[in-house]
């Protein structure tokens, strides 16, 4: 397998770990929390995504049995089970970023700033 | 194999404890702490009634729904997870029996949530020992961390940024831990650990499950603060207020542990172990040198944290029986010692209003019991005789010599004699420092003749059982090993 092949093939996989990657360095680099909370969305989703794309098949249907279609062949089929675990796995996610903004909320109204290295100095 | 509903019973308790507890507060505000310690009692009865048929007639489980694996999913009930349960409701209880005058103290307003949010911790702690479900695991997981960051953000000033930091080094970690996990998804097709333990031999050649497996040990590794990812571990402990620290630092990294052992278990201790041996070797001395770097009490055993953490890791990965022994061992004892530390800390600062090492002189004398605990914890902590944390470090000493590993002998050697140095420093403090020259004779006077200013009963209470209980581990540490860890080492 050529690595363009490689590429073409798995090119779902290799945009998200990129977007993974994106998320991280949001995560370390920049310095506003709203902004750190965004790569942490950024990463979340990216793994949310990742389970979604590994249930990719191409012409493939939800996991109803439809006699017009054909009930012998799996390949006809999705996997259902990848989704509804992103089900929780968003919610997760959710109830993350409300705790991430519950906290930001009260780190402003002590410190009146969101600038993580003026953070640092006002609270050394 | 019989069903039971004892595994699911534990995390359901504390679950819909969470719940009644700020029920119970609204209507009288003296109620929410009653109701959970009453909740972790009765788990740590349930605990105690598993371990009991676990050792009388072998694993059992519970399939939620009455959906067999691998549809559904199942709570099991193992060796392991029992020594674990009875570890975690336990010291849990005792720390809430402990938080009732602390929590008025320092956190009144906010009594009735932090209830709730233990009840919540202890739940997902629990169930993440219980569950025999990765996808299950990592749900829970993620109930214990953010029911821990609300926990850790109630404190002093710096609190919610300390929280902050560790809400997004643990999602991270949680992150990382999903992606693996999608990964061995991937390649085996169950989420069940017991069935994926045995398709995984088949396909552990495969570089997506070695990918899997690397990425599921990083999330892990984040979670439980091993050396280089222990940023967040430090602020995290000191700004939080001291029924929060002394709920979360005996108990929280531990399960990481315990998540880590699984999924070593389940991949059948991968070449990876090599490279976690060293990690955690490095992890133990630097954890030891920054603590001997800190004037802060609970700075100190923060890092006194990382380095114990390095201790269990090195264990688990050195992969041999002796070695894996210790480092159940030592999670025990740690978490025994960690909690009598934390204890007495939160008692030190609320009658001595300070944490500062250097200021701790006369605590004995004010303090008598809570120093006596102290006391016992710290030696433990060393590792001198008759305390438990001697016997668990001389199994992991035994362990690396067995597997021939010298350089990991002399850290654990090292880290001893650093240990020694960092905690005798507040032994020397308290006990023998003169006392601070002043012009006022008066002054002198009163330093000299200083009343005993003890904790309030039900703290002195809980701290005391907790170090007799690191005592007893000590001296009956030949039975426990015999009779609970030995039935829970993996073949290797």
């Amino acid at each position: 397998m050529t690595a363009f092949e490689f590429a073409e093939g798995y090119s779902a996989y290799l945009l998200l770990v990129v977007l993974f990657a994106i998320g991280l360095y949001g995560m370390m680099m920049k310095q506003n929390l709203i902004k750190k909370i965004m790569g942490m969305s950024i990463v979340q989703s990216s793994v949310i995504l990742f389970f979604i794309v590994s249930a990719y098949k191409d012409d493939a249907t939800v996991s109803v049995i439809d006699y017009a279609r054909g009930v012998t062949n799996p390949d006809l089929y999705l996997n259902p089970l990848p989704h509804t675990l992103m089900l929780t796995a968003i919610v997760v996610a959710v109830v993350t970023l409300g705790v991430s903004f519950a906290l930001v909320i009260m780190i402003y109204k002590r410190f009146k700033t969101l600038h993580e290295p003026t953070l640092r100095e006002l609270m050394k | 194999m019989s069903d039971s509903n004892l595994p699911l019973l534990i995390p359901f308790t504390f679950l819909l404890a969470a719940l009644f507890v700020p029920l119970a507060g609204s209507v009288r505000r003296w109620a929410s702490q009653p109701l959970a310690v009453a909740a972790a009692l009765f788990s740590l009865g349930c605990s105690v009634a598993g371990m009991a048929r676990v050792f009388a007639s072998g694993t059992f489980r519970h399939y939620l729904a009455g959906w067999q694996p691998p549809i559904g999913i199942e709570f099991v009930f193992d060796p392991l997870a029992a020594f674990f349960l009875v570890m975690i409701t336990g010291v849990g209880c005792l720390v809430l029996i402990y938080s009732g005058p602390i929590a008025v103290e320092e956190i009144l307003g906010k009594r009735i949530g932090f209830y709730s949010l233990a009840m919540l911790l202890l739940a997902g702690l629990t169930g993440m020992v219980v569950t025999g479900d990765l996808f299950n695991l990592y749900v829970f997981l993620e109930i214990s961390a953010l029911a821990s960051y609300a926990l850790i953000a109630v404190g002093d000033q710096r609190a919610p940024y300390s929280a902050f930091r560790y809400l997004a080094l643990g999602t991270v970690g949680a992150s990382l831990y999903l992606m693996g996990l999608a990964f061995l998804f991937m390649s085996t097709g169950t989420l069940n650990m017991a069935e994926m333990a045995a398709i995984l031999p088949y396909v552990n050649q495969q570089p997506q499950v070695v990918v899997g497996i690397v990425l599921i040990l990083l999330g892990a590794g984040l979670k439980m603060a091993l050396f280089p990812m222990h940023a967040w571990l430090p602020d995290a402990y000191t700004n939080a207020s001291s029924p929060a620290t002394a709920l979360i630092a005996p108990i929280g990294t531990k399960v990481a542990v315990y998540l880590m052992i699984r999924v070593l278990i389940i991949s059948g201790f991968p070449a990876i172990i090599t490279i976690i041996s060293w990690v955690a070797a490095v992890g133990i001395i630097a954890g030891s040198i920054l603590a001997i770097g800190q004037s802060n009490l609970k700075r100190m055993l923060a890092y006194s944290s990382v380095a114990n953490i390095g201790y269990i890791v090195l264990g688990v990965s050195l992969a041999n029986p002796l070695a894996f022994i210790g480092a159940v061992l030592h999670i025990l004892n740690h978490a025994l010692m960690k909690a009598v530390l934390f204890m007495s800390a939160g008692g030190i600062f609320s009658k001595l209003g300070t944490l500062d090492i250097f200021k701790l002189r006369g605590l004995p004398k004010k303090m008598p019991f809570t120093t006596a605990a102290f006391l016992i914890a710290v030696f433990s902590m060393v590792g001198i005789p008759p305390t438990g944390g001697f016997f668990s470090k001389i199994y992991l000493i035994f362990g690396a010599i067995e597997a021939s590993a010298w350089v990991f002998v002399a850290a654990i050697l090292i880290s001893t004699v650093l240990n020694f140095f960092y905690f005798f420093r507040v032994i020397e403090f308290s006990f023998f420092k003169p006392y601070a020259k002043t012009e006022d004779p008066a002054q002198e006077q009163k330093s000299e003749t200083l009343k005993m200013d003890e904790m309030s009963m039900s703290m002195l209470l809980s701290t005391l059982i907790l170090a007799a209980a690191i005592v007893a581990v000590g001296v009956y540490n030949g039975e426990i090993v015999d009779n609970f860890i030995a039935g829970a080492v993996p073949g290797f």
